[in-house]
């Protein structure tokens, strides 16, 4: 027995040390890695729910809703609880296909993730998000599905607000559009690194990209528990959304229908158009009053998932590519709009104001003619006729003495470059700034640009005129001839401005581009107080309850480096091209007497397409208010389709009907809004 | 007036108890209030861990205290028994637990998460005969052991292998349906019996490399399920898959981990209440405890335990009789293994095997076999001369 007691002893003293083991272990577990499976424990336990903000909305200068939003029912499934079912959720996404009448397939299309190869429908967003499946499901249907939970794990109905746009295309590109937050982005957003919201969407374009964070507000959190099937049995904490801030803006949605009328008429009576844009400024205060591009979209077709149809469509060639706003984003030669600059620049170089300038029918520019429009000659006249008559010769002289001046072709030492000098002070060659992404810069083609060109390019040419071009010989040998010569040219001295680059610059044709919208900036530098301003579209941020957050500024870029004598010189000139000069055609009855329009047609020629036609305006002519911009791609003739367009522009906002009698007005007594609307505490407009 | 009291040539069970009850006094009181501790904190992680079942309901915990009270009956009535008579029916224990294992592998036996290892008996009440069967080789190998059929202190080889084919003979009924964690208790329970009764080290030795060798067999030949295999493996490694076998696994840790130093509170625990840990109330009970009275809650339930096992160990070295010490000793392993093992797999150190904690975890077989167990031990302990 004593042995049978040794040996229980030895066990004894193994079975304890098993014990201590334990509590070991579980000092270990508990106390000291008690942090890391708090967490853990969390994690698996709680769902955080972004209780996304009611986004802001977007309102007109009168207060008028752009954008507003309206609630409705939207049925959304969590992909991460679907997979982890047997099947990946295949039966709860027959059910739930069931009761929303839909086909399982198209359920399933929309929740897969886009990436290459998959088509829309396809789920943008985070993979960790609820993904809104129906957004258009009726109380009964929600309820069927809330009632019975535990049939549809992972699928939720809720009341959302989307967005909804009363004046429909209206200013569309302009406004931009929203889309779901991608993985990235909501992992480079501060907080929410985890966060479930089937709502929580982006500005991808225009002001709802641009005020992004002030409109979306502060999303809240619920954090939810869920038990191991991820059924929610509890609320831990809420924390109450604070709700986006409402942008005011300054376009009058009055001027911007009148604006979008009269481009869709000016493409449709010009038959190649393929585009037009429009602008309206408040010449007094940069801020925008209309920004049109023509074609348009409804912006409707994003809420709620856009189809890959509708996609491809607003991206295609044939439908106009709808999504790109023009007005910001067209880079076209200005034509004779752009002599604003150049009559400057000459006056700045010391050409005399009141001078007189022979306008031959042609002028040799090197070994080159170049020539009037028509190539006809006006003989002697001062420069107000010039730019009335639009006499091109002048320019070309001018650009070519310059040039000269600055040593030729080979420029020894610094160069003026007075043309380019003057078109950068007007705010031509870099973005404006305006409250809007995606502009572009448009392009002053001086000597570094050739230059800068000519690197980039002389690899291609000097091979080209070498091999010269054998697939377009096969059709086109007189073209390869002439495309071979132009790269041999190009590849030997291709960095040189040359005398014909200085003469086409001078009258807005060749390389030269600009957007609609420098081009009505610059406009409203020159008849306003001489001062670039940055338009903005955005005027005032409130809050829901219509405290100010903050009034948007229009920052000032620049000043015109000549002036107010000058300026009121080309301002008067400018003030006869409706009445007298190259528009008279287009405003053949217009009510000159009671609205004096100001403005210069452009006709710039682009190669192997119609004519760009241009309009760039102002009013009143004497004390001017307004800048009106008009640009029709493939429009033909300024004068011709852009002019008339521009004509009906001030139409609407001085309400003259189109023989010239009283209409209601957008802007009753031609004023644009000096204040932004002020917002009641119950969200009304007081005016 | 009293009434006269006849002592009739046999008495009824129920005066036996009567009488027994003088024996209350003298039975290890120590042990009882550590058995009964743990029954109550048993039944509070029970009903906590199935009051979620459905709502404003208690759960299994009504079932438990019945389970509980039948337990605490056994255990009385097995007090009573003087375990010197009850080695002559060891062989009937046994043969009467084996009919159970038998009647398993029948029409009437049924599977559970499964394990066919169950016989339902209708009313919701279901009984598990492998529970009884670690009971019944246990009194069999003591009686096996403690006297070798030829005499002397030390059993020969003859009692070594009559022991060995009892074993394996239960043994291979229990992994028949298959019960793994159950076939290694009853491993526990034949090795310790052999090293407790003194068997020659080269048989132990013997044995070890047998099991070893069986353990690699097993592996190599496919005996065991793929499953089996990655449930035994995955608490090395439970985020190589933590929803599939490592899932019980890494949730039970969590469940644990989260609660800290002083848990957090009964019914309060988000990982018992949300239902993460599969078969809470029974194999995982320990992780209520852990999650809902933290460390403190946790090492207390150890420290029970170890109380129960050190007080089984002191009525064994303490009993004056070979088969008495024998089936002392071989219970305290039988419930120190499976408590370590049950324990050791909610923590991660042991593999998730499917045993139940004793006196702690819900199933009526398990209470019924540990209650008696216990009964066990506090008859040696009652009867032991003193030295």
């Amino acid at each position: 027995m004593i042995r049978v007691r040794g040996r229980l002893v030895v066990i004894q003293v193994l079975v304890m040390s098993l014990m201590a083991l334990l509590a070991v272990r579980l000092w270990q577990v508990q106390v000291v890695r008690y942090a890391e499976f708090t967490q853990a424990a969390t994690e698996t336990r709680t769902r955080d729910v972004v209780v996304p903000a009611v986004r802001g909305q977007i309102l007109d200068a009168a207060g008028r809703p752009l954008v507003r939003n309206r609630t409705r029912l939207v049925v959304s499934v969590d992909r991460t609880s679907l997979n982890r079912m047997a099947g990946n959720g295949r039966t709860v996404l027959q059910r739930l296909a069931a009761v929303l009448n839909r086909s399982p397939e198209r359920l399933r299309e929309r929740i897969r993730a886009c990436g290459p190869g998959v088509t829309r429908p396809c789920w943008p967003g985070s993979p960790y998000q609820p993904i809104p499946i129906d957004d258009e499901v009726t109380t009964r249907e929600a309820l069927q599905i809330l009632e019975r939970q535990e049939e549809f794990p992972g699928v939720t109905a809720e009341v959302q607000a989307v967005r909804q746009y009363p004046h429909g295309s209206a200013a569309a590109q302009a406004l931009g559009y929203l889309q779901p937050i991608t993985q990235e982005e909501l992992e480079k957003r501060e907080g929410f690194k985890a966060s479930f919201s089937g709502v929580d969407l982006v500005g991808r374009d225009g002001l709802e990209a641009i005020y992004d964070a002030e409109l979306r507000g502060v999303p809240g959190i619920r954090r939810v528990q869920v038990d191991r099937l991820g059924k929610v049995i509890g609320v831990e904490r809420q924390v109450a959304p604070i709700p986006g801030d409402t942008l005011i803006t300054s376009i009058d949605a009055k001027v911007q229908a009148v604006t979008e009328k009269a481009l869709a008429e000016a493409m449709k009576s010009a038959p190649r158009a393929d585009g037009a844009a429009g602008v309206v400024l408040d010449v007094r205060t940069g801020r925008v009053l209309a920004l049109a591009s023509a074609p348009t979209y409804d912006p409707k077709v994003w809420t709620g998932g856009i189809s890959e149809a509708e996609y491809q469509r607003l991206l295609s060639e044939k439908s106009g590519k709808p999504l790109v706003s023009r007005a910001i984003k067209g880079q076209f030669a200005p034509g004779s709009t752009f002599k604003i600059s150049s009559v400057s620049a000459m006056l700045r170089d010391g050409y005399p104001l009141h001078g007189q300038y022979d306008c031959p029918g042609s002028f040799m520019v090197g070994s080159r003619a170049f020539s009037n429009f028509h190539g006809i000659g006006m003989g002697t006249m001062n420069l107000h006729t010039a730019l009335v008559k639009s006499c091109d010769t002048i320019f070309y002289r001018a650009a070519y003495e310059q040039w000269l001046r600055d040593g030729g072709l080979r420029p020894k030492g610094s160069t003026k470059q007075p043309m380019a000098a003057m078109a950068r002070a007007f705010g031509f060659g870099r973005p404006t700034g305006v409250d809007l992404p995606g502009e572009s810069a448009g392009r002053i083609p001086d000597r570094d640009w050739k230059k800068q060109i000519w690197e980039a390019t002389k690899e291609v040419n000097c091979r080209r005129a070498k091999t010269g071009y054998p697939e377009v010989a096969r059709t086109d040998q007189s073209r390869a001839a002439f495309l071979k010569q132009l790269a041999y040219e190009n590849c030997l001295e291709g960095y040189l401005l040359r005398p014909g680059d200085a003469a086409n610059f001078s009258i807005g044709q060749g390389d030269v581009l600009v957007t609609p919208l420098q081009l009505a900036a610059a406009y409203a530098a020159l008849v306003g107080d001489g001062r670039l301003r940055s338009p903005r579209l955005g005027w005032a941020l409130v809050r829901p309850d219509g405290t100010m957050v903050k009034e948007i500024k229009v920052p000032v870029v620049g000043r015109l480096p000549i002036s107010v004598r000058e300026r009121d010189y080309i301002r008067a000139a400018l003030s006869d091209v409706p009445s007298d000069g190259t528009a008279a055609g287009a405003f053949t009855g217009f009510p000159m007497n009671r609205v004096r329009i100001g403005g210069k047609t452009g006709t710039a020629e682009v190669y192997g397409k119609a004519d760009t036609s241009w309009f760039a305006s102002f009013a009143p002519a004497g004390n001017p208010r307004f800048v009106v911009v008009v640009m029709v791609s493939q429009g033909g003739m300024g004068a011709e389709t852009a002019a008339p367009a521009a004509r009906k522009i001030y139409e609407g906002i001085y309400g003259i009907s189109p023989k010239g009698g009283q209409v209601p007005a957008a802007l009753p007594a031609g004023r644009p809004a000096s204040e932004p609307p002020v917002i009641e505490r119950d969200g009304t407009v007081a005016r | 007036m009293t009434a006269r009291v006849i002592n009739p040539p046999r008495r009824s069970l129920a005066r036996r108890a009567m009488a027994a009850s003088s024996v209350v006094g003298r039975m290890d009181g120590v042990l009882l209030v550590a058995v009964a501790a743990l029954s109550v904190i048993g039944t509070l992680l029970v009903w906590s861990s199935t009051r979620t079942w459905a709502p404003g309901s208690t759960g299994l915990v009504k079932k438990h205290v019945l389970n509980l009270a039948i337990g605490a009956v056994l255990t009385g009535l097995a007090t009573m028994v003087n375990h010197r008579r009850l080695r002559a029916y060891a062989p009937l224990v046994y043969a009467v637990t084996f009919v159970g294992l038998i009647l398993v592998i029948t029409p009437l036996g049924s599977t559970v998460n499964g394990a066919h290892s169950w016989i339902m008996l209708g009313g919701g009440f279901a009984f598990q005969p492998s529970e009884l069967a670690k009971l019944g080789l246990a009194l069999m190998l003591a009686m096996l052991m403690a006297q070798p059929a030829k005499g002397g202190e030390r059993p020969r080889g003859l009692d070594v292998g009559v022991s060995l084919a009892v074993a394996a003979l239960t043994m291979g009924m229990v992994m028949l349906q298959p019960d793994l964690g159950t076939t290694m208790v009853l491993g526990v329970i034949t090795a310790a019996a052999m090293i407790i009764a003194g068997v020659r080290k080269r048989w132990v030795l013997g044995l070890a490399l047998l099991v070893v060798a069986g353990a690699v067999g097993v592996w190599f030949l496919d005996v065991l399920e793929p499953y089996q295999i990655a449930r035994f493996t995955a608490f090395l490694n439970p985020a190589s898959d933590p929803r599939g076998v490592g899932y019980n696994s890494t949730q039970s840790l969590i469940a644990i981990g989260s609660g800290g130093l002083f848990g957090k509170g009964l019914f309060r625990g988000g990982q018992t209440t949300g239902r993460f840990v599969p078969e809470q109330h029974t194999d995982f009970v320990f992780t209520v405890a852990g999650e809902e009275f933290g460390f403190l809650g946790s090492v207390t339930v150890v420290a029970l335990l170890a109380v129960i096992l050190l007080r089984g160990m002191r009525i064994a070295r303490r009993c004056d009789d070979r088969f008495g010490a024998m089936t002392a000793g071989v219970i305290v392993c039988w419930l120190a293994f499976q408590s370590f093992v049950n324990v050791g797999m909610t923590i991660g150190i042991m593999p998730i095997t499917g045993l139940p904690l004793p006196f702690v975890s819900y199933g009526g077989t398990a209470t019924f076999a540990n209650m008696i167990a216990i009964g066990l031990l506090q008859a040696i302990h009652i009867r032991q001369r003193p030295f």
